[in-house]
């Protein structure tokens, strides 16, 4: 029975990949140019889905290109989809036993439910055959591949810590200096107001970016102690007092008008929020570090004429959090789809060896203002045009005594659902803190 | 004149009937007929319903195995108050919606229907939202109703600079207006051709009589629109159960749970939340609320709904 069921499932899904894919086909072809039809992902032995928009395309599209060649009888083909629409398919996929080899994803919470319905290998003996792959890799980037104590996913591509930005031209023009600590920041709050300028720019329609705020309030005020008791499910976590007093932090700074008039009808996925910090409207944002990007293509001379400034996110006084610590997302991550052929695993794990953290894709991360999350690429960092910015990221990512991963991806699908529901609540003042508490807590129990 | 001579003949046959063999030669052409459509409602209308109906009783995450659970999700859905507000906002969002669209649709079909000047020119515009994607006009509007980038900043209308997406009630309205002009050019396009169909005698009947337009409007074009009322407000309600795409898009069901209809809490329990077998009970729930609007908003059109509303003409 078992054989029959694998056999048939790759040809419904190559089947289903040269469907897909025939919009790709020309642009494939252009991007694999020597290497021909044969490397088309209809005749590849492993499959991966992977997210359209650059830079990371045209990098992976490129990575994978140069390793196929190099490994004509273990070739990748890779699909394009857009994120969101990605996210869901891919769960579908899975569920339908259609899933490409190679399961693209960003750890935590839902790998951890692949893991639990058995759907991905477990790579801990591959990791302990190859211990060059993963020395060369950032430790701090393990911890979301780590399900139970075994590794179900290899980190890969860049490191994206959430860093505090500011516009160094509006804080000159106020005559302020950048918040060191949650008071300065309270206190810089009236000073931008009466100058006319917003203190705080903020997407809050796309509710993780309002997330990220109580990301960080939460471990500087409780350590990261405090999120580890929520992810472990300990009853009543959620209505600490560590965690009530980061939750009453945050209206407070709502309740003084620390974020934008309208700040629940501004999107991040049109990166309006970023457009009110380049464009002189706001003067802060706690955003991720992939904006960089965005903003030094889109804002004009804003990133290059070195008005874009970056700190780390402030002390709160009395917190038990170490300053060194950062939020965000510590890398990306591949799993091994269970169900695939053999010959297309050792194909996937033969591109996770040599191909996906090749030297070529880390300098084109690189070049691309990105930080991957390989070790002793200082020099390389130093070398680049964004020298000062990749390595504070580098710094940051590498420095961090805990790098706590995104809370919607290390929690469980269900509980993030609820979680970004009710911050949104909780920024627009409609639930107390108590309130949000309580709300939470009973995720707990599930 | 000829069309309503062929409508009368028609309409005095029918009761007449008598030739019973002549109509089940047309019952069996029919049967037969209906074949492929049968077909394509069993593999994708009812095989599908019947799946959801044993997933409800199910557990299921959407990766891993399903597991029979019984009446559990029944009973969490049944006792959840999201699930209430979200029956809610369904029907809120419905009737508001049938409230603004029936009239200014019924009054554009009219004037689309007539002779005026310009009046081709203007009905291409108004039937312009018929051809975008809800996807692309909930993406228009977001960038329009942004606060600091959008249409009212831009022009300078501080009027317009609301917290249109942000704010729990004024949201509700942004979804209506948005729903409705997307909605308003296809009831529009139902009430013109419905407008067509009605014999000009009737209305120089009553100008004879020395009816003026508006009287001629509620005697003629409001009784003689009835079905078309019907129809228009079928649509209008069974799509309302199922409004999802442009809320989807727009708001995502925010802010908080503010915008979070049925569909959209099927779907965000579903495949955001990963749990099939609560989101598979909504989907029955739907269909069932759906199935009996349908039927009550039938009733409304009488007993007789397919007998001649042009008696005497």
């Amino acid at each position: 029975m078992s054989t029959t069921s694998t056999r048939s499932a790759p040809s419904r899904r190559s089947f289903l990949g040269a469907v897909v894919l025939a919009p790709f086909a020309g642009a494939a072809l252009s991007a694999c140019g020597t290497s021909g039809p044969g490397s088309s992902a209809a005749d590849a032995v492993a499959t991966e889905w992977y997210l359209s928009g650059d830079p990371s395309e045209t990098i992976t599209k490129n990575g994978v290109a140069a390793f196929n060649e190099a490994n004509p009888d273990q070739t990748i083909g890779l699909t394009f989809f857009q994120n969101d629409a990605y996210k869901t398919k891919i769960k579908t996929a899975i569920g339908a036993g259609q899933a490409p080899t190679i399961i693209y994803g960003w750890g935590g919470g839902t790998l951890r439910s692949y893991v639990e319905a058995g759907q991905v290998d477990d790579l801990t003996g591959w990791f302990d055959a190859n211990p060059d792959v993963r020395s060369r890799l950032l430790e701090s980037s393990f911890g979301p591949a780590t399900v139970d104590g075994k590794i179900y996913a290899l980190p890969n591509e860049t490191v994206t810590p959430i860093v505090f930005f500011y516009n160094k031209a509006l804080f000159e023009q106020v005559g302020a200096q950048p918040p060191q600590t949650w008071d300065d920041l309270l206190a810089l709050v009236p000073v931008f107001n009466d100058a006319g300028i917003a203190p705080l720019a903020l997407g809050g329609q796309s509710r993780w970016t309002s997330m990220m705020w109580l990301e960080y309030l939460y471990d500087r005020i409780g350590g990261p102690e405090l999120f580890t008791s929520i992810y472990d499910g300990e009853p009543d976590a959620w209505s600490a007092p560590a965690s009530l007093e980061a939750l009453g932090k945050v209206q407070e700074l709502v309740a003084a008008g620390g974020f934008i008039t309208g700040f629940e009808s501004i999107t991040a996925d049109s990166n309006a929020d970023q457009a009110l910090l380049y464009t002189g409207r706001a003067a802060m944002m706690l955003h991720g570090a992939w904006t960089y990007g965005s903003m030094k293509a889109d804002g004009g001379d804003f990133v290059s004429g070195g008005s874009l400034g970056w700190l780390p996110f402030p002390t709160v006084a009395g917190g038990t959090g170490d300053p060194s610590n950062a939020v965000g997302n510590p890398g990306q991550y591949m799993s091994i789809f269970t169900p695939a052929e053999q010959t297309a695993k050792d194909a996937a794990l033969q591109y996770f060896a040599d191909g996906i953290m090749a030297d070529d894709v880390l300098q084109a991360y690189i070049d691309a203002g990105n930080v991957p999350i390989a070790n002793g690429i200082e020099d390389r960092l130093a070398a680049s045009d964004d020298a000062e910015w990749l390595q504070f990221v580098y710094t940051t990512a590498s420095g961090a005594q805990t790098f706590t991963q995104s809370w919607d991806q290390a929690l469980s699908p269900s509980t993030a659902e609820a979680l970004l529901t009710n911050i949104e609540q909780l920024f627009s003042r409609a639930i107390s803190p108590e309130q949000f508490a309580t709300a939470m807590n009973a995720t707990l129990e599930k | 004149m000829t069309t309503t001579a062929a409508t009368r003949t028609a309409a005095s046959r029918a009761p007449a009937g008598g030739a019973s063999e002549h109509r089940s030669v047309k019952t069996g052409s029919v049967a037969w007929m209906a074949i492929p459509a049968v077909a394509f409602f069993v593999l994708f209308g009812a095989v599908p319903l019947i799946g959801t109906l044993v997933l409800s009783f199910t557990q299921w995450d959407g990766i891993g195995a399903i597991q029979w659970l019984g009446g559990g999700n029944w009973v969490s859905i049944m006792t959840d108050p999201v699930m209430y507000k979200a029956l809610g906002l369904t029907f809120g969002i419905m009737i508001f919606s049938w409230l603004v669209q029936t009239p200014i649709s019924l009054l554009l079909g009219v004037f689309t229907a007539g002779t005026q000047k310009y009046r081709a020119f203007l009905a291409v515009l108004y039937f312009l939202p018929l051809l975008m994607s809800a996807a692309a006009i909930s993406i228009a509007y977001k960038a329009l109703l942004d606060p600091n980038f959008g249409l009212a900043a831009s022009l300078g209308i501080p009027f317009l600079i609301q917290n249109w997406l942000g704010d729990p009630t004024l949201v509700l309205f942004v979804v209506i207006f948005v729903l409705s002009w997307m909605y308003v050019p296809f009831h529009s396009l139902l009430y013109q051709g419905g407008v067509q169909q009605i014999p000009r005698s009737m209305y120089e009947a009553a100008s004879i009589d020395g009816a003026g337009t508006v009287r001629q409007f509620f005697s003629i074009t409001l009784p003689q629109l009835k079905y078309t009322i019907i129809t228009s407000s079928t649509l209008m309600v069974v799509g309302s159960m199922t409004a999802f795409d442009l809320i989807f898009v727009l708001t995502g069901g925010g802010p908080g749970n503010s915008t979070r209809v049925l569909a959209l809490d099927m779907y965000l329990r579903g495949f955001r939340a990963n749990q099939m077998g609560p989101a598979s009970a909504i989907a029955v729930l739907i269909v069932l609320i759906g199935l009996g609007l349908a039927l009550f908003l039938r009733r409304l059109g009488g007993k007789d709904a397919n007998s001649s509303q042009m008696e005497g003409l």
